[in-house]
C-alpha cells in the first residue's frame, strides 16, 4: 500500500520511553510458596513495582532478576488463556488479572499455588485431573441439520445462556475453592462445578440430543453439591455457575428421577426431536 | 554419555496443539492412523485463545454478495500479491465448510436475525465474513476442536517441548523434546510430521504474543533443512493497549472498529480520513457518517478508513504520535463510546458486541470503556512468513515434514487481513493433516538414528553446565527483544537493520553461555535459555530478508525505500541453512497465476 512515509520514529520509541520514565514506582513485599511435591515454604522477595502491574508482572521480575527457576505456568496474560491461576492473599485468582494496586499494601502479598490439585513445583500444580473428568463426560452429539445445506437455524436467544458457559476459560479457580474437592478430595466421585457448567452447555445446547442426566446424577455426583456458590464468586469470566448451570442441572435431575409424568413427557419429547 | 528418554511411536507427529495443529490431528486420526499431539501449553491454552475479531468464510450469510471470488480477491490485494495465489483460492473456496463443521461440532456462533451464523465487518474485507463468537472467537475454535478431539484417539503430550526434529536420510522421522512437569526427555518417533507451532512475536518487545511464541517450528524446520519465506513480513497490529506501562502490546480487537469505533488523535481529530492509500479509496467512505453506516449494516456505504489494513493504521498511528498528536501515553484514541450518540442503548450494546475488551480495560486499566476513549499503539502481534509448503499438500521441502496456521508461509503474502487467521488454520490444519495422513500410509518406517538423539540431548542439559555463568537467559532474551523492537520494527532502515544482524550474532555468542540454575523440573530459567535458539534463528531471517526487500510493501516499511517497487512483487525471499550452517537467502519466482484467477482479481478490482 502506498503510504507516505511516517520516518523520524526516535520520535514515536522517545514518546514511548516517556511515558515510562512517568510511570510511578515502588518497592513491595512478596511471599512466594516454593517447594517441591507439596513440600516447602514462603520465600520473601522485595521488588521495584511499576504503576498498573499485576502479580504476574511482578512474578515475571522476581523469576527475571532474582529466581530464574521460579516455577509459574502462564500463557496468555490477558485473562484469557486460565493458565495462571494460583491463591492471592488466600483467594483463588488469575495472577495476570490481579492488580498490585488493589491488594492491602500494607503486607506482604502472598502467592500460593492452587491447593485442590497435586503441587508439582512452586506456584505450579498438577491438573491433569481435570482433563481426564472432560473426557468421560458424553461429547455434543448434534440433531440432524435444518437445512440441505447442512446447516443449523438458532435463535439468538436460545443461545444466549449457552454461550454464557462457553466463555470459561479452564482456569479451574472453580474447582480450586469447591469445598467438595478442596477440603473433601471427592476427585472421584465429583466432577465440580467446571464440568457441570461443561455439561450444562452441552445439556442446553439446543442442537444437542445426548442424554446426561443419569451420568450426571450417578458417577459425576451432581448431589454433593450444596450450592454455597463459592465457584459462582470466584469465577473470572463471571459466569453464574451455580445459579444458571448447576441449580437448572439439579432440577433436570429431579424431573428424572422423582417426578414420573414429566420424565414420560422428557423421553417422548426428546425422541421427537432426534427424528427431526 | 547416553542420555536417559522415553520413547513413543506414532504414525503421525503433530506438534503444537492451537487452531491448526488441533484439526491436523483431528483430520490425520480419522483417517485411521494413530496420532501423537503435542502442546508446548497444557491443552486448550494455545495462543488461539487469544483469538478475538472472528474467521473469516464467504459464506454471504449477512450479505449475499459474498462469495470464495470476493474472499479470493481481498486477500490477494491485502496481501500484495506476494500471496501463494493456489493458497489464497483454497482458503477462500474451503473456509466456509470448515466453519459450517465447527458449529456441528459444537460451536455456538452468533447468530443472524434468521438463525444463521452472523458475520461481521473486519479490516480489508469488502463485505461482512467474519463468523465470531463475541470478541472471544478464539476461544470457541480451540475448545470446540479441544472437545471434539479428545474423543478421538489422539495421545496427547500436555506441557511437551520439542528441542530437534530427527531425520532418516532426506525424510523427517520424529522429534525429539522433554516434559516441562519433570524435565525428562522424550522421543517421538513418526512416520511424518506437521508442525503448527504459531508465529515468532516474543522476538519483540512489545508483542501481543504469548511466552510461548519463540519461533519453535521455524527454527526446527530450518535446522531440518527446509526454507523459510516472507519472514520480513511482520505484522503490526494497529492497536494494542500502552497503559499502564505492565500491559502494553495486549491487543485490543479490530472488532472495536468493526462495530464502529474511531481512532483519534490528541486534538479529537479522525486522522485516518487523512491517507486513504489510492488502491482501496474506491472502497472507503469518504466522511464520517458514511463509515457509521458501513458499521451497522448499510450496504450501500462504504467502509470507514480505520478499516483500512492493519499495515496501513498502524503506520497511521505511528505518524501522528510522531508529529506530537499523539495521547498522553505515546498512542492515539480509541473511541466506541462515542457511539451513544447514535444508538440508545450504546452501553449494553458495546458490554455484549465487546464482552472482554469491556473485561479488558476495566480490569487492567480502570477505563470504562462505554464511557471514555481507550489509549492504543501498534504491537507485534503476527508473522507472515514461515515455512515454504506446498499449497496443496502443506509438505515443506523435507519429505514427510508438513506446516500449518502461523508458522507456516503463503496464504497471506505481505500483510494479512483480520479473521483470515482463524480460517487460515482450519482450512490448512485439515489439508496438512489429510495429506501427513497419506504420507505416513504410503512411505514405509524410519529408523531413529541414536546419535543426532544423543547431540540434542547434550545441548539441552549444557546451560546447567554452566550455572555459575555471570549471565542468565533472561537477560539475552531482553536484550533480543529490544534490539528486534528498535531496529527492525514498524518502520525500518538499512543501517538499523545491519545494526540487528551485528547484534543477533553477538547475542548468539552470549546465548552459548547462558547458565542456568536449579534442576529438571518446571525450571522456567532453563525452557527460556532452551527457546534463546530458535528465537535467534527467526530474528536472523527476518532482518536478512526485511535489509533485501529494498521497497516497502505490507508489513514491510522502509524509510529509505518508502515506495513499492514492482521488480520486487515477482519473487518471495526464502532463506535456508547453508551447509556450512550459515544463513543463505535467495529469491523464489513466484509462479505464474492461472487465467481463471487472474480473471477474478481484474474483475474485483
Amino acid at each position: 500500500m502506498a503510504t507516505t512515509a511516517p520516518s523520524a520514529k526516535d520520535a514515536y520509541t522517545a514518546a514511548q520511553a516517556a511515558q515510562d520514565a512517568s510511570a510511578k514506582h515502588d518497592t513491595l513485599s512478596f511471599k512466594i510458596w516454593r517447594g517441591e511435591n507439596g513440600k516447602g515454604d514462603y520465600v520473601e522477595y522485595k521488588q521495584d513495582v511499576v504503576e498498573g502491574m499485576v502479580v504476574l508482572d511482578a512474578v515475571h521480575e522476581i523469576q527475571a532478576t532474582q529466581a530464574n527457576d521460579l516455577a509459574v505456568r502462564w500463557n496468555c496474560k490477558a485473562g484469557k488463556c486460565g493458565s495462571c491461576s494460583a491463591e492471592i492473599n488466600g483467594s483463588p485468582k488469575l495472577m495476570c488479572m490481579t492488580r498490585l494496586a488493589d491488594l492491602d499494601a500494607s503486607k506482604p502479598v502472598t502467592i500460593e499455588p492452587m491447593r485442590a490439585f497435586p503441587h508439582v513445583r512452586d506456584l505450579v500444580t498438577d491438573v491433569s485431573w481435570n482433563f481426564r473428568v472432560k473426557k468421560q463426560i458424553q461429547p455434543f452429539k448434534p440433531r440432524k441439520p435444518d437445512a440441505p445445506d447442512g446447516t443449523w437455524r438458532m435463535d439468538q436467544k436460545d443461545i444466549d445462556r449457552v454461550q454464557e458457559f462457553r466463555k470459561c476459560i479452564e482456569c479451574f479457580l472453580c474447582q480450586d475453592v469447591c469445598h467438595v474437592l478442596r477440603d473433601h478430595g471427592k476427585h472421584e466421585s465429583f466432577i465440580g462445578p467446571r464440568f457441570l457448567v461443561h455439561a450444562a452447555a452441552l445439556e442446553m445446547h439446543p442442537l444437542d440430543t445426548a442424554d446426561r442426566i443419569p451420568e450426571l446424577k450417578q458417577a459425576h455426583g451432581i448431589g454433593y453439591c450444596n450450592i454455597t456458590k463459592c465457584c459462582t464468586t470466584v469465577c473470572p469470566e463471571h459466569i453464574t455457575i451455580t445459579d444458571n448451570a448447576i441449580i437448572p442441572l439439579k432440577e433436570r435431575v429431579v424431573d428424572e428421577y422423582y417426578d414420573p409424568i414429566g420424565k414420560l413427557v422428557k423421553i417422548f419429547s426428546r425422541r421427537k426431536a432426534s427424528e427431526q | 554419555m547416553t542420555a536417559e528418554y522415553q520413547t513413543v511411536e506414532h504414525d503421525v507427529l503433530v506438534i503444537g496443539a492451537g487452531g491448526a495443529g488441533l484439526r491436523a490431528a483431528i483430520e490425520a486420526a480419522a483417517s485411521g492412523v494413530s496420532v501423537g499431539l503435542v502442546c508446548k501449553s497444557l491443552l486448550g491454552k494455545a495462543h488461539t485463545v487469544m483469538a478475538e475479531g472472528g474467521m473469516a468464510a464467504a459464506m454471504g450469510n449477512v450479505d449475499d454478495r459474498d462469495n470464495w471470488r470476493v474472499h479470493f480477491a481481498d486477500t490477494m490485494r491485502g496481501g500484495q500479491y506476494l500471496n501463494n495465489w493456489r493458497m489464497a483460492e483454497l482458503h477462500a473456496k474451503e473456509a466456509p465448510e470448515r466453519v459450517k463443521e465447527l458449529e456441528a461440532w459444537g460451536a455456538l456462533f452468533d447468530r443472524t436475525p434468521d438463525g444463521r451464523i452472523l458475520q461481521r465487518n473486519f479490516g480489508g474485507h469488502r463485505y461482512p465474513r467474519l463468523a465470531h463468537v463475541g470478541d472471544r472467537t478464539g476461544l470457541e475454535l480451540i475448545r470446540t476442536l479441544q472437545d471434539h478431539g479428545v474423543h478421538q484417539g489422539l495421545d496427547v503430550h500436555m506441557e511437551c517441548t520439542v528441542l530437534t526434529l530427527l531425520k532418516d536420510g532426506a525424510r523427517v522421522c520424529g522429534a525429539f523434546g522433554y516434559d516441562r512437569e519433570r524435565g525428562r526427555f522424550r522421543l517421538f518417533k513418526a512416520k511424518s510430521v506437521v508442525l503448527a507451532t504459531g508465529g515468532v512475536g516474543r522476538a519483540f518487545k512489545i508483542t501481543s504474543n504469548s511466552w510461548e511464541y519463540t519461533g519453535d517450528g521455524h527454527a526446527l524446520a530450518y535446522d531440518a533443512g527446509a526454507d523459510l519465506m516472507d519472514m520480513e513480513f511482520v505484522q503490526f497490529h494497529p492497536t494494542g493497549m500502552i497503559w499502564p506501562p505492565s500491559v502494553r502490546g495486549i491487543l485490543v480487537t479490530e472488532g472495536v472498529r468493526g462495530e464502529g469505533g474511531v481512532l483519534k488523535n490528541r486534538d479529537g481529530q479522525r486522522f485516518m480520513f487523512d491517507h486513504i492509500p489510492d488502491n482501496y479509496k474506491s472502497q472507503t467512505a469518504d466522511n464520517p457518517e458514511e463509515g457509521w453506516r458501513y458499521t451497522q449494516g448499510d450496504k450501500n456505504a462504504r467502509r470507514p478508513p480505520e478499516l483500512l489494513t492493519r499495515d496501513h493504521v498502524a503506520r497511521m498511528i505511528v505518524r501522528e504520535v510522531k508529529d506530537g498528536r499523539g495521547s498522553p501515553h505515546g498512542g492515539v484514541f480509541l473511541d466506541i463510546a462515542w457511539i451513544k450518540e447514535k444508538l440508545p442503548n450504546a452501553e449494553e450494546h458495546i458490554k455484549r458486541k465487546l464482552p472482554s475488551m469491556y473485561h479488558q480495560f476495566m480490569q487492567l486499566a480502570g477505563i470504562d470503556i462505554t464511557k471514555e476513549p481507550m489509549e492504543i499503539g501498534p504491537t507485534t502481534h503476527y508473522i507472515m512468513g514461515g515455512i515454504r509448503v506446498d499449497g496443496d499438500t502443506q509438505m515443506s521441502s523435507v519429505p514427510g515434514l508438513f506446516a500449518c496456521g502461523e508458522c507456516a508461509a503463503g496464504l497471506h503474502g505481505a500483510n494479512r487481513l483480520g479473521g483470515n487467521s482463524l480460517s487460515d488454520l482450519i482450512v490448512f490444519g485439515k489439508r496438512a493433516g489429510e495429506y501427513a495422513a497419506k504420507f505416513a500410509r504410503e512411505n514405509g518406517g524410519v529408523a531413529v538414528d541414536p546419535k543426532q538423539v544423543e547431540a540434542a540431548a547434550a545441548e539441552a542439559i549444557a546451560p546447567f553446565e554452566r550455572a555459575d555463568s555471570a549471565e542468565g537467559p533472561y537477560q539475552v532474551q531482553e536484550s533480543l527483544q529490544g534490539t528486534m523492537q528498535d531496529n527492525v520494527g514498524i518502520v525500518r532502515a538499512q543501517s538499523e537493520m545491519e545494526r540487528a544482524l551485528a547484534e543477533v550474532q553477538k547475542l548468539k555468542q552470549r546465548a552459548e553461555r547462558v547458565g542456568v540454575r536449579g534442576n529438571r523440573e518446571y525450571n522456567p530459567g532453563w525452557h527460556t535459555a532452551l527457546d534463546l535458539k530458535n528465537l535467534l534463528i527467526v530474528s536472523e531471517a527476518i532482518a536478512r530478508s526485511a535489509l533485501e526487500r529494498k521497497e516497502s510493501r505490507g508489513g514491510h516499511f522502509r524509510d529509505d525505500y518508502p515506495d513499492k517497487d514492482p521488480a520486487y512483487g515477482a519473487f518471495n525471499f526464502v532463506v535456508h541453512k547453508g551447509d556450512g550452517g550459515s544463513m543463505q537467502l535467495s529469491r523464489q519466482p513466484i509462479p505464474p497465476m492461472p487465467d481463471h484467477l487472474k480473471a477474478v482479481i481484474e474483475e474485483m478490482k
